[in-house]
């Protein structure tokens, strides 16, 4: 005790009393808070208010007040969390500038705002959901995704994932970082020009099969000789051999055969 | 620039310089002018620098043999299996990439080496060698002329016809052989090339899961892949693939289709809307420039590229080419909806799919 109350004279016992309270009243809320949250029935509604009142601020412009769309784009009724879900969290959504194709860059909502986006644009009409960790895990089977993304997937982003070129600025791109949740999503919801793969003719297994041939593939599979070229195959391999093998052995030709160089004799 | 001109030089290690190259005569002005005079290298005239450059060449060497002991320790040091990330290039076998390096290091090395040495401390002095005639002296051909003649007198070659002519004919058919193998490039292919699998009822089978396709299934936006039944890979009762029957391949080149749903108000022709159903249309997937699997499907603009060349069809107007080397538009296939709800054929294609072939007009 005497301890104790010498300490209370102390010039730091302000602040520690001060940072006691504040974490007693910090964590006593986060105890409450959430549970407060899950009691009540509306948190779906709320997130959807919330996420409306994102859309107006952020979206409306191009999408309309009620996102039924614009000259400048698309409605939303009806394509679903998953595909703002794609969009907004690989950064194609907002639109920086207009263009042949939206790129993906640094996202501009945190996760929990795109959430509410989803939910709010799910709510003007039934599409496709954001799907779960179980369906796009890539532990399928990797030969038949393999069949099924040459049949399906690789006349735009290369057998091996890279990516290709398509009309006047579009083009299909590299699979190669993308997360295996967003293809599963690009699959389902057919972002920009890309056709969509619904459940009715792709259903969730083929699509997991897609996903874990593009993981093993692009993430796993080492170039053996080093430099991939793209493993875009003979072309870019010749071009690379024309141009650089072949310039050095000619560099090396002309220094075989150039003139030594002589004594200054005069 | 001539040696004269360098008094510290001694004259007896210098190389001649070429005086007795011809002048030209006055007023050719085409006369040979000869070899230039002959200049002297560094290391000609400076021991310092020829032993610099020996010492040059001797370096190369010895890093040549350390990249041979460095191959050897590679390939027994290094775990095959081993994969390094390396900035730029990505993903490598570790052991493929010392390998590749120190052996190419070694042969580099001997050759610079090598090259080095000739161009610092090997003689540089112009030689000139005078070709020889082409033609053998007399004398030799003479007696070639004579043996020839001598050998055909033995042989008889002259006085027995029958073996003259006989041996010619023998000689004249032996090539026959090879031309008769030609024929393994035919049998012709008949009218192969303007039919496919496609009859009338059959149903459309979706390659993804190997099952028949309802109008509801295909939605706006989508791509589906399909072939005619009896063509994709089905699942046994015990979800195994069956195996498909021989030529199923070349039955499949030619029957593939790809399937998509239209707006029935974008669609341009009435054509495609009748041989479709509700704005849904089959078309088929081989390129008509030359038979590429063609599939880079553009949902907004309804145009369908090919990756080969870059030719590209509009899926609104009747499959026309719109930018590209193909000539022909892509040719539909007529489908309808039959008694169990599955989209079927109505028809086989009224056209032959793919590119163009010598006899099709």
């Amino acid at each position: 005790m005497k301890k104790l109350s010498a300490r209370r004279r102390h010039p730091l016992a302000a602040i520690v009393v001060l940072i006691l309270a504040l974490a007693v009243t910090g964590g006593l809320y986060a105890a409450f808070a959430p549970a407060k949250k899950a009691e009540a029935d509306d948190s779906a509604s709320i997130a959807v208010e919330a996420g409306k009142k994102l859309f107006l601020s952020g979206c409306s412009t191009c999408h309309g007040l009620d996102a039924q769309g614009t000259s400048d784009g698309p409605s939303l009724v009806g394509v679903g969390a998953a595909a703002v879900d794609f969009q907004v969290s690989t950064g194609r959504m907002p639109l920086q500038q207009p263009g042949a194709q939206a790129p993906g860059k640094p996202t501009v909502y945190t996760a929990a705002q795109t959430q509410q986006l989803a939910a709010y644009v799910a709510s003007l009409g039934a599409g496709p959901e954001i799907p779960t960790a179980n369906m796009y895990v890539p532990d399928g089977d990797i030969v038949n995704g393999a069949e099924l993304f040459r049949t399906n997937c690789s006349q735009c982003h290369n057998f091996s994932g890279e990516g290709g070129a398509l009309t006047e600025g579009k083009f299909a791109p590299p699979l190669t970082d993308v997360d295996p949740k967003h293809i599963y999503e690009a699959m389902l919801t057919g972002p920009q020009n890309m056709p969509s793969f619904p459940d009715s003719t792709m259903p969730e297994q083929q699509k997991k099969d897609i996903v874990t041939y593009v993981h093993e593939t692009t993430k796993k599979e080492p170039n053996p000789g080093g430099l991939g070229l793209g493993r875009l195959g003979p072309v870019s391999e010749g071009l690379f051999t024309w141009i650089i093998a072949l310039g050095l052995l000619i560099g090396s030709a002309i220094w075989v055969a150039a003139r030594t160089p002589k004594a200054r004799t005069k | 620039m001539s040696s004269q001109d360098n008094p510290e030089v001694p004259q007896e290690h210098l190389p001649e310089a070429h005086s007795s190259a011809r002048l030209p005569a006055h007023g050719d002005p085409f006369a040979d002018p000869g070899l230039p005079a002959h200049e002297p290298r560094v290391t000609d005239i400076d021991e310092k620098a020829a032993n610099r450059a020996e010492r040059q060449v001797a370096f190369l060497f010895v890093i040549s043999m350390l990249a041979t002991i460095g191959f050897i320790a590679a390939y027994v040091g290094i775990d095959k299996y081993r994969i390094i990330d390396i900035f730029f290039f990505g993903k490598i076998g570790a052991q493929n990439l010392a390998l590749g390096g120190t052996l190419g290091l070694a042969l580099f090395c001997i050759g610079a080496g090598a090259v080095h040495w000739a161009r610092t401390l090997m003689t540089d002095e112009e030689v000139v060698q005078e070709r020889h005639d082409l033609a053998s002296d007399a004398e030799a051909r003479e007696y070639a002329i004579r043996e020839f003649a001598q050998g055909a007198a033995d042989s008889a070659i002259g006085r027995r016809p029958l073996i003259r002519r006989t041996m010619i004919g023998a000689m004249a058919l032996v090539p026959l052989s090879g031309v008769v193998l030609l024929r393994d490039l035919g049998p012709l292919p008949g009218n192969k090339l303007r039919h496919t699998m496609w009859k009338p009822g059959k149903e459309l089978i979706n390659e993804a899961t190997g099952t028949p396709i309802k109008p509801d299934d295909i939605v706006k936006g989508s791509l589906t892949m399909a072939l005619p039944e009896g063509l994709v890979k089905e699942y046994g009762p015990a979800g195994e693939k069956l195996e498909l029957e021989h030529g199923w391949l070349e039955e499949a080149g030619k029957a593939a289709i790809l399937l998509v749903r239209l707006e029935p108000k974008d669609i341009k022709s009435q054509k495609e809307k009748d041989w479709g159903h509700e704005g849904i249309v089959a078309y088929s997937k081989i390129c008509t420039h030359v038979g590429c699997p063609i599939g880079l499907y553009e949902q907004q603009t309804h145009h369908l590229l090919c990756p080969c060349h870059q030719s590209t069809f509009d899926l609104a107007d009747d499959g026309k080419v719109v930018f590209g080397p193909a000539a022909r538009s892509l040719p539909q296939l007529k489908i309808h909806v039959n008694e169990a709800g599955n989209l079927a054929a109505t028809q086989d294609f009224t056209e032959p799919v793919g590119p163009s072939f010598w006899e099709r007009g």
